[in-house]
């Protein structure tokens, strides 16, 4: 397991991996025998939104929204994932209360290993910062955003930052003629 | 709170948590006047639990503030986790179409826990729609556009759950169940629609 350093306590917030930058890869369980990589993905944007435990007391949280937005999503051919420390049981069981279509991935063991990759581990609670990652096409980061924890995002940045790498690889393919 | 990033064309996206379609009473459904010096917004879903709650504090404010005040109403059904929730909100756009939004509003969110198409047929029927148009309507889900219009204009100003408040175009991140709403909106009328950049004591 990484040794998480001191200053990630304090810059929790400016941490976290920026445009231009390669996604970490992972392989996380999503359910107790199936695992997804990042990688797999390459071809296709990948949003992942990591948050800080499943089920958030109130109906209308971040899952449920980016769940009802999926369609749009779909749009960019984007896949959804998210990814909290809670282990697959817990993700199965917040997974069928909400009818989530799309996979939670178990940063469970060792634990927080890839929010703190991201650079979005709180140390001082042991939980995911509520942030975004726009992944283009190729694994890199097109767009990030860390969220104050008790501020559900929203979805608007995430469509916003796949609407700029549509359009980004659009003029790259007229370019490319 | 503003989301600023660049991205790799150079491209500035700024999110910030603010309306994209200003309210507007010709498309809007609105209570109170257009030159209230406040309008307070609300992205709703009809089967939702907080939404019921929010109900009766919105009627609460309308009643305190009067003509201070504007409020307008939103759909923005959670689907996958309440099932009614869409139809409900088409039956209140179809008694909009007849007049009726607020009566159909009220009636939604006072039967909360009976949103199946009879009931809402029922409530239609209490109101004295036209019902040959109400069921129409319905069954060719003539305001499913209106609906999703509605919805997406919210996904795209930052809307992240239900119910979520805009403040005359700015998102309400408070607490809505205690006095914050009240003050913010009282502080509001008074800064004359804009928010005061110094802070001010709270009244008690």
């Amino acid at each position: 397991m990484t040794i998480k350093p001191k200053e990630a306590q304090i810059a929790s917030t400016s941490s976290a991996i920026t445009q231009g930058r390669p996604g970490p890869d992972f392989c996380l369980k999503t359910t107790p025998d199936q695992v997804v990589t990042l990688r797999e993905f390459r071809g296709r944007p990948v949003v992942l939104v990591f948050y800080p435990a499943d089920f958030s007391p109130v109906c209308g949280d971040e899952m449920t929204l980016f769940n009802e937005v999926l369609p749009e999503f779909d749009r960019f051919n984007a896949q959804v994932l998210g990814i909290s420390v809670d282990n697959v049981w817990c993700h199965l069981a917040f997974s069928k209360d909400r009818r989530l279509r799309f996979p939670l991935l178990s940063d469970f063991h060792p634990k927080g290993d890839i929010a703190y990759l991201y650079g979005v581990y709180r140390d001082e609670d042991g939980v995911a910062e509520r942030a975004l990652f726009v992944i283009d096409s190729k694994g890199i980061v097109h767009w990030s955003y860390i969220s104050p924890i008790g501020v559900n995002p929203g979805a608007n940045g995430v469509l916003a930052a796949l609407e700029s790498l549509s359009m980004g690889d659009e003029q790259y393919e007229e370019i490319k003629k | 709170m503003t989301m600023r990033t660049m991205t790799d064309a150079g491209m500035d996206v700024t999110v910030k948590p603010e309306l994209t379609l200003p309210v507007n009473s010709k498309r809007d459904h609105c209570l109170g006047p257009d030159d209230a010096p406040v309008t307070l917004l609300e992205y709703g879903d009809y089967e939702c639990p907080f939404c019921g709650r929010a109900y009766v504090i919105i009627k609460r404010l309308q009643e305190y503030f009067g003509e201070q005040l504007r409020f307008a109403y939103r759909n923005f059904p959670l689907t996958q986790v309440h099932p009614n929730a869409q139809q409900a909100a088409e039956a209140a756009e179809a008694a909009g179409a007849q007049g009726m939004f607020w009566e159909m509003h009220d009636m939604l969110y006072e039967n909360q826990d009976a949103l199946d198409l009879p009931s809402l047929r029922e409530y239609a029927l209490v109101l004295e729609l036209d019902m040959d148009r109400f069921d129409m309507e319905m069954m060719t889900q003539a305001h499913a556009q209106r609906v999703r219009e509605d919805f997406m204009s919210g996904v795209r100003s930052g809307v992240n759950g239900t119910p979520t408040f805009y403040l005359n175009s700015l998102r309400f991140d408070g607490s809505w169940g205690g006095t914050r709403l009240m003050t913010t909106i009282e502080e509001l009328i008074e800064g004359n629609g804009r928010r005061r950049n110094t802070p001010r004591r709270r009244r008690r």
